[in-house]
């Protein structure tokens, strides 16, 4: 399968990175020679495989509901670039719905 | 042309853990913002989430008492979007293994009782919360980020905006029950989003939907939808065609606005949270938090039906939220007539609380003073007329029935002995009342029994004024 | 006094008879920096004041004899979270980060009383194998300037490789321990997965990760180990068993010790002809000191390399997500909007290897990709792991040659990440087992360090020290020094 200039437009816009008009050539290609080498996965008869997603073989590892109390503010502020009354400030934020739990 | 609509709700529902998801910084309300969040709320680099099994029962709980199935092998996922109040940048969810799945919920609309299937409830962290400046920019609180949240999603079960309404009504009653959350829409503890679609009756294949956000109470859910559905309803009829979209309810109007139109379906990327191992949960497990979650209003208004004789609609009144319900039995169990107790709580009880905007806890109301008024007034201690007087006494200062009938002296007159001078006092001033009477208005019994508990500030026996009355008129 | 040298064990006699002072070492350490640095380029931040001042307090509180570790400096990787010291993960987006806690790795080493002396560096993120896509400047092999010291952990390597430092701290996602060792002639171990807590590790991949040591001797590298690992609860994934002391029974010997060779691994096309002889003669050395040393077969090592790049990839797509320029770290002076403060700070912050991986890992994630390439990964992960699992049903230990060449030159691979990526073939299968691995100095090629890789069972570290130390005891590799 080749990857279009158009699919790594799209990739650039989900990963929040601008890629050049000159670049998406370039990235296009070095792209598709990844995916190529990565879908050598394709010969590989995968059936009824279980997929492997940790590290380590473990569940059930979890903390009792005690709480702690939060950091010192004036701490966690150190790397912020801009704030104001003890909140994160950013350029306003366009309710468009993208957000949400 | 007509249409049949169809509704499904997405309910966020807040847990009341004492620490948050996956950190052990505070859950709670109201503190001065990003003072309960430590770095692994910020998503600092190198931080890992750590599972709180406080909100795993929690969860588990909640999803019991919607009937669902818990399911054995549950796992957290990663929902990956870009936003100023998602630290990480992921939302730590769950995608293929929610906790809890197939439930079902039963609602009453007009007399028509219908099950709603729930498809599933699962665990995720909120995010934290944004506050918008007319300076251009936004200002975000990490307080909220990580607090423990179920997402219940229903399946497009609902045919009107009013069975949209009874099945959040029933959600929160239901949740409230279990104890696991506040479940109030106007603090942002349960939280809504719709979606709605219309198809013409007796087809089979649903219409394009839209999702409603902003939909801040259940009445904005109601009048949100119904806006919606007429909105549909133009559209179609008008040969125009329903784009997948997210709008917004105005409050203001009851309109809903474009937000969004949906690019195909947005791409959250998830996958397997590789930092949280699954979670395996036995039928011990299970069996030990059913044993937690408390009887369901819904099986308690059968108790009430059956067991108690109440009529369907104090049932209904009682168990409306858990802390009435358990009011209302603990008021029995100190020994209070069943209907009586009804009567008081849907009665003075509740118009109190509703003018005072106070709940149960707020006042000095017990379950043992309110029992004990109960009993006074069945044993002819007080009048019913004087048990008023008795109970705002009870929920402004509280105390006991007994002590504050003693104290202020209102035990009811019934001594023949006491009442007789009053009486003849009171006959021989209405001489003219006396008249009537032997002309048979009867009116001039009531008068006169009025002027008797005037003479004894209300504390006179009616029924023993009312036969000292007549056998004293028949001697004149 | 020159640093260059000492092992631990040496230095902490030294320091316990009062021959030397821990102040004196620490100086020692940045006379040995100061006199080749210039050439090296190992750290992005050093530490020298804070050292001395830790070295001050180790010294008047007194060396604890039964502490090997007390008083002996330690390099750490630059994606290793400091408290108070800036931590960049050798990225422009970390410019000017300083965390305000420190890593549980961290933690300990301070415990142990090391005396962190500086933050090394990697390549960005830890993504690349030869620490040119640091940000910051690119670190030279001490043994041939013009080559690379491998990567990402290039500057733990050739930092200790260079004798500036005994110890460094190194991670390992797909090698980045092992291959720096093999090129720079030094120790390293990446321990199993789950045997060191990753808590303040700027993730990668997040199910590979591991920290690990890098040292000049075997028995220094257990020693650290000792010291790092553990249970941690705030990772979730550490292992809950008991750590053994790695240095008990590490004289056993081999004796009657069944090591695999995979016929996968010594015929790999790309095999420089110099370091196969070396892992030939490594494995007769074994035979001789009575190891029983037969061929077998990991038949699924070929998709090792693709599988890897897939979940690292996605698992680094998501993590660095929450570099976006709205808590810390690199915000473009350009962005005027929200959606361009994520953007440009991105943009502009991350560099090109990084960029390419996030893409790809994005891609792999994304909605119509996600069954044939995360999914196809994970279970290609499952037949890597049961190949391991096979041999180790018979075998003690797996052999073979952690790099299928040497050093390569610097700038040779930059723009041929295919080439790149290839050259970790003998590596990433040991990650996606999550099995533990070393790789020790066992020759040379061209006049570059060769090193022998030795993969072990789950959290059986120690069969993997008994034996790479008596291959070391038997051996003169280890006592070879670049010259500098
Ligand atoms: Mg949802
Ligand atoms: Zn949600």
């Amino acid at each position: 399968m080749a990857i279009t200039e158009e699919d790594v437009k799209h990739v650039a816009k989900l990963a929040k990175l601008e890629i050049s008009d000159k670049g998406i050539a370039q990235f296009t290609k070095q792209m598709d020679a990844i995916i190529d080498m990565v879908e050598q996965l394709d010969e590989l008869d995968t059936e009824n495989v279980p997929v492997t997603v940790h590290g380590l073989r473990t569940y059930n590892v979890m903390r009792e509901d005690k709480a702690v109390p939060g950091t010192d503010r004036e701490l966690l502020f150190k790397n912020v670039k801009t704030e104001k009354d003890g909140l994160i400030k950013v350029p306003a934020i366009m309710e468009n719905g993208e957000a949400g739990a | 042309m007509n249409f049949e609509t169809v509704i499904g709700l997405e309910v966020h529902v807040e847990l009341k853990t004492d620490s948050k998801m996956f950190s052990p910084a505070p859950a709670h309300f109201g503190a001065e913002p990003n003072t309960n969040t430590n770095v692994i709320d910020w998503g600092y680099p190198g931080v890992l989430p750590v599972i709180n099994k406080g909100a795993i029962e929690f969860g588990m709980k909640a999803a019991l008492a919607l009937n669902c199935e818990i399911s054995t092998d549950t796992k957290f996922d990663r929902k990956n979007y870009f936003y100023p109040d998602n630290p990480k940048a992921y939302q730590i969810s769950q995608f293929d293994q929610p906790i809890g799945h197939d439930g079902w919920i039963e609602v009453e609309v007009e007399g028509k009782k219908k099950k709603i299937r729930i498809e599933r409830v699962h665990l995720e962290e909120d995010a934290g919360k944004n506050t918008h400046g007319t300076d251009g920019y936004s200002y975000v609180d990490l307080n909220r980020q990580g607090t423990p949240l179920i997402e219940i999603v229903s399946e497009a079960d609902m045919r009107s905006p009013e069975e949209a309404y009874a099945y959040l009504e029933a959600i929160k009653q239901i949740i409230q029950y279990t104890g696991v959350s506040d479940v109030k829409m106007e603090e942002g503890s349960m939280r809504c989003d719709a979606n709605i679609s219309i198809r013409p009756i007796g087809q089979e294949k649903f219409g394009t939907k839209t999702e409603l956000k902003n939909l801040n109470s259940f009445n904005f859910v109601r009048r949100g939808l119904a806006f919606e559905e007429k909105r549909q309803e133009k559209v179609l009829l008008s040969g125009g065609v329903i784009q997948q979209e997210t709008r917004r309810y105005d409050e203001a109007t009851g309109d809903t606005l474009l937000m969004r139109v949906k690019e195909g379906s947005s791409d959250y990327r998830y996958f397997p949270e590789p930092d949280l191992p699954n979670i395996v949960i036995d039928q011990k497990w299970i069996d030990r938090v059913k044993e937690t979650i408390p009887e369901m209003p819904k099986d308690r208004r059968i108790r009430y039906i059956s067991e108690l004789g109440l009529p369907e609609y104090d049932a209904m009144v009682l168990t409306a939220t858990k802390e009435m319900s358990d009011f209302f039995e603990g008021t029995l169990a100190n020994g209070a007539d069943a209907k009586q107790a009804s009567n008081w709580l849907m009665g003075e009880v509740s118009a109190y609380l509703n003018s005072e905007k106070l709940e149960l806890h707020d006042t000095q109301l017990t379950t043992e003073n309110l029992a004990g008024m109960i009993n006074l007034i069945a044993d002819g201690t007080i009048s019913s007329k004087i048990a008023k007087k008795v109970f705002r006494e009870l929920i402004l200062k509280g105390g006991d029935a007994q002590g504050v009938v003693e104290a202020n002296g209102w035990v009811q007159l019934s001594d023949p002995a006491k009442l007789l001078p009053i009486i003849n006092d009171i006959l021989d001033k209405n001489e003219q009342s006396i008249e009537d009477f032997k002309n048979g208005k009867d009116r001039a019994v009531g008068f006169l029994v009025g002027q008797i508990m005037k003479a004894t500030k209300g504390q006179a026996n009616p029924g023993v004024v009312n036969k000292l009355l007549n056998d004293e008129l028949s001697k004149r | 006094m020159n640093i260059t040298n000492y092992t631990v064990e040496e230095l902490h006699d030294m320091l316990v008879k009062k021959e030397v002072t821990a102040q004196e070492v620490v100086k020692a350490v940045f006379a040995r920096i100061n006199e080749t640095e210039e050439k090296i380029g190992a750290f992005i931040t050093l530490t020298e004041e804070e050292a001395l001042e830790q070295a001050r307090k180790v010294d008047e509180e007194g060396i604890n004899p039964i502490n090997v570790l007390s008083g002996i400096p330690i390099g750490i990787k630059d994606n290793i979270i400091t408290d108070g010291t800036r931590t960049t993960a050798a990225s422009k987006i970390l410019e000017d980060f300083i965390p305000i806690y420190d890593a549980t790795v961290t933690k300990k080493i301070k415990e142990a009383t090391m005396i962190p002396v500086g933050k090394l560096n990697m390549d960005e993120f830890a993504m690349g194998g030869s620490t040119e896509t640091s940000y910051y400047k690119k670190t030279r092999n001490p043994w041939n300037l013009d080559k690379v010291p491998g990567g990402s952990s290039g500057g733990s390597a050739a930092a200790v490789a260079a004798g500036q430092i005994p110890v460094s701290l190194g991670t390992d996602t797909g090698g980045s321990i092992r291959q720096p060792a093999a090129f720079t002639g030094i120790v390293g171990m990446k321990p199993t997965y789950g045997r060191v807590s990753r808590f303040g590790l700027i993730a990668f991949g997040s199910s590979l990760d591991q920290i690990g040591p890098f040292t000049r001797t075997v028995k220094d590298n257990a020693l650290v180990l000792n010291a790092i690992s553990g249970h941690d609860a705030n990772d979730s994934m550490s292992y809950e068993g008991a750590v053994p002391d790695f240095t008990a029974g590490i004289e056993a010997g081999v004796k009657g010790m069944k090591i695999g060779v995979p016929t996968e691994y010594l015929n790999e096309k790309g095999l420089e002809v110099g370091v196969k002889e070396a892992v030939l003669k490594a494995i007769e050395t074994f035979k001789s000191l009575g190891a029983i040393v037969e061929e077998v077969s990991l038949p699924h090592s070929k998709y090792g390399v693709p599988a890897y790049y897939i979940i690292a990839s996605s698992e680094a797509s998501s993590n660095l997500q929450r570099f976006d320029g709205v808590r810390y770290g690199y915000r473009s002076t350009e962005a005027k909007t929200l959606e361009e403060v994520f953007v440009k700070s991105r943009t502009e912050g991350f560099g090109m290897e990084v960029k390419r991986r996030i893409m790809l890992g994005t891609f792999s994630l994304s909605s119509g990709f996600y069954d044939a390439h995360f999914k196809k990964a994970g279970q290609t992960r499952t037949l890597i792991r049961q190949d391991f699992d096979n041999v180790f049903k018979e075998y003690d230990l797996i052999l073979g040659p952690t790099t299928p060449t040497t050093a390569f030159g610097i700038g040779e691979q930059i723009d041929d990440p295919i080439a790149m990526y290839l050259s970790d073939i003998l590596t990433v299968p040991v990650n996606l087992a999550g099995v533990p691995a070393i790789s020790i100095p066992c020759g040379f090629s061209n006049d570059l360090p060769v090193g022998l890789q030795l993969i072990g069972k789950h959290f059986d570290e120690q069969t993997i020290y008994k034996a790479a130390y008596a291959f070391e005891q038997a051996t003169d590799f280890h006592k070879e020094k670049p010259n500098l």
